[in-house]
């Protein structure tokens, strides 16, 4: 850390992972509910869960997006934030929207929250991940300018590196592929397919840009290798993720009422959507194996090298698994895509945050590195949370398979609710997996309570006498 | 390598690359938006319709169900619901939530009137005649 003012993105870490603990706590009682669907149901219906999970989700990734975009800016422009106090006044601002629309969720009737937020007016609410009164949406679009303003006039006044403008274009284009959430039109099948340009837009569009940029900057930072070798592996990376993203947004048209032609252009972009993700492999453990230093602090290493694999299985190949039509036809609306979904946003956008938060905090802290043993409490965190959140894929893709092959594609299909009950041991097992999941979480969470910086006199010592 | 493939190129492939497959997504995108009408019978929504997609959108109905295999997979499929069940089915079932039968996955009560219940079924009945490439592939949904 270079200048005072990259200290803003500390409250906005916390507050992503304070969230983030929040988010799971929700998809231990939704998991539960598949289960035993009277637990808690009186009180916490599971479409109050399920909006709850999903909508931290995204608020915590938001987070933890502005609070690297702070950190990253000043020291790539060799400047001081164009305003921290700004940014904290914004950090505030969106802290209560998001808790207030949290607590709306949880203690006021969805239609009756429709109606006391004006939803009347210009409707906007009822569509997953945006399920946000109008109020909030309004605020996250104020909150976005404050960022970008602050992230733009900072880009002004100092050093132009290709990584700030990666970042800074691609979180403009955050913003921008916002906005459609107030267009939500009366005719069903124009909703969903705007409904896309924002979901899928964010998370296998503009997202995966702002994911090379956090993971590019690590990179930069640990390595020591040349940026001119890295900033060209990025753009090579977003130009794939781009050329097969935009039309492989097809892939969500296909049954959902837009014109046959989606089948054929959707299954063939698509089909190419993995490749990036093969190259970001490629590029991070190249560029690794050619480091001119070694960086103590190991644990933000093993994130930045796991977030590509992971990234590689849930988006990639869980994604390509249910990506060509026919196959969709048959899996289309199952748990096939909540497994892709948990891998994919963990894999990708959860574990990029959590390799800046774990490179970037211990810096704001006033280190380079934790102490060892904090670190090795990071480092099972890592595992637990990816073992858990592979076997919760697993599990999910179990109750998969178990929808086509009594529901989809039988001879005589059973019932929704009939095919759901025989999945039943695949749920218990997404429960138990989400359980080994949470240990992990707070065995990472445990480690930011062991005090201490990474002592190298006393490192050296150790491996030498092995 | 280095020297054959520079940064700026690869820069732009990226922007270049980037603009062409949005204006040719911004070309197909329009010529969806002509034939979508046709698609869902535009024609057919009333204001009962209309209305009626206003009450499940402020339900939040996809947070436990899909529509068109959107949604959540906590409860059956919407889209087609009106074929599966029929609309006396439907009206009778909607306030006779939440069975209460233990373990069993809970509909809320919501208090709609016959009206409203009127106007619920009547979207139903709208979104089971969409074209949707022959989705799902059998009535269950």
């Amino acid at each position: 850390m270079k200048y005072q003012s990259q200290k803003v993105a500390m409250p906005y870490f916390v507050a992503a992972l304070v969230l983030f603990l929040g988010q799971i706590v929700f998809g231990l009682i939704g998991g539960l509910q598949y289960v035993d669907g009277t637990f808690l149901s009186t009180v916490l219906p599971f479409n109050v869960v399920h909006m709850s999970h999903t909508n931290l989700l995204i608020i915590w990734l938001l987070m933890a997006f502005m609070g690297a975009a702070y950190y990253i800016v000043p020291e790539e422009a060799q400047t001081e934030l164009y305003s921290p106090k700004l940014a904290i006044i914004t950090f505030w601002v969106f802290l209560i929207a998001a808790v207030l629309t949290l607590l709306g969720y949880l203690f006021v009737p969805y239609s009756e929250l429709a109606r006391v937020t004006g939803n009347a007016l210009l409707p906007t609410m009822g569509r997953g991940y945006l399920e946000q009164p109008l109020p909030t949406k309004v605020g996250i679009v104020l909150v976005a300018l404050s960022l970008l303003f602050n992230l733009t006039m900072t880009l002004i006044k100092g050093r132009k590196t290709s990584l700030n403008y990666l970042l800074i274009g691609s979180l403009w284009g955050l913003a921008l592929l916002f906005l459609p959430a107030f267009y939500f039109p009366n005719d069903t099948v124009k909703a969903s397919y705007s409904w896309w340009w924002i979901v899928h837009g964010w998370v296998e569009g503009d997202w995966e840009l702002i994911l090379g940029a956090l993971l590019g900057f690590i990179l930069i930072k640990m390595t020591g290798v040349d940026r001119e070798i890295i900033e060209k592996w990025l753009y090579i990376i977003i130009a794939l993720t781009l050329i097969s993203g935009i039309i492989g947004i097809g892939h969500h048209y296909y049954y959902i009422g837009a014109p046959e032609y989606w089948i054929w252009l959707g299954s063939i972009f698509s089909a190419m959507e993995p490749l990036p993700f093969f190259l970001l492999i490629f590029f991070a453990f190249k560029i690794f194996s050619q480091r001119r230093r070694e960086h103590p602090n190991k644990a933000a290493a093993l994130w930045a090298k796991g977030t590509p694999v992971m990234a590689l299985l849930g988006a990639g190949i869980w994604g390509f698994m249910i990506t060509l039509a026919p196959v969709q036809y048959y899996t289309h609306g199952t748990n096939f895509t909540a497994a892709h979904g948990h891998l994919a946003f963990f894999g990708a956008y959860a574990m990029v945050s959590l390799a800046i938060i774990s490179y970037a905090m211990p810096q704001l802290r006033g280190r380079e590195a934790n102490s060892m043993k904090a670190q090795h409490w990071e480092m099972a965190g890592f595992w637990l949370m990816v073992v858990g959140m592979i076997s919760i894929t697993l599990a999910l893709t179990g109750a998969g398979i178990v929808t086509v092959f009594l529901q989809r594609a039988a001879e005589n299909p059973l019932s929704f609710m009939q095919t759901d009950h025989k999945a039943r041991v695949f749920f218990w097992l997404r429960e138990y997996s989400g359980i080994v999941f949470s240990m992990g979480l707070l065995a990472y969470l445990t480690s930011f309570f062991i005090p201490g910086e990474y002592e190298y006199s006393e490192e050296t010592k150790k491996a030498l006498n092995n | 390598m280095q020297q054959i493939f520079t940064k700026a190129m690869a820069r732009n492939i990226f922007l270049g690359g980037a603009v062409f497959f949005l204006i040719i997504y911004l070309l197909l995108t329009y010529d969806t938006w002509q034939k979508i009408p046709e698609r869902d019978h535009a024609n057919l929504m009333t204001a009962s319709v209309i209305h009626g997609k206003y009450l499940v959108d402020t339900n939040d109905c996809i947070g436990c169900h899909t529509i068109n295999g959107e949604g959540s997979y906590y409860a059956p499929e919407l889209g087609n619901v009106y074929k599966r069940r029929g609309p006396a089915f439907i009206r009778v079932w909607i306030p006779a939530q939440p069975t209460g039968a233990p373990g069993r996955r809970q509909m809320p009560h919501f208090n709609f009137s016959q009206k409203q219940l009127t106007d619920i079924i009547a979207y139903l009945k709208w979104l089971s005649n969409i074209d949707t490439n022959n989705w799902p592939p059998n009535n269950q949904g």
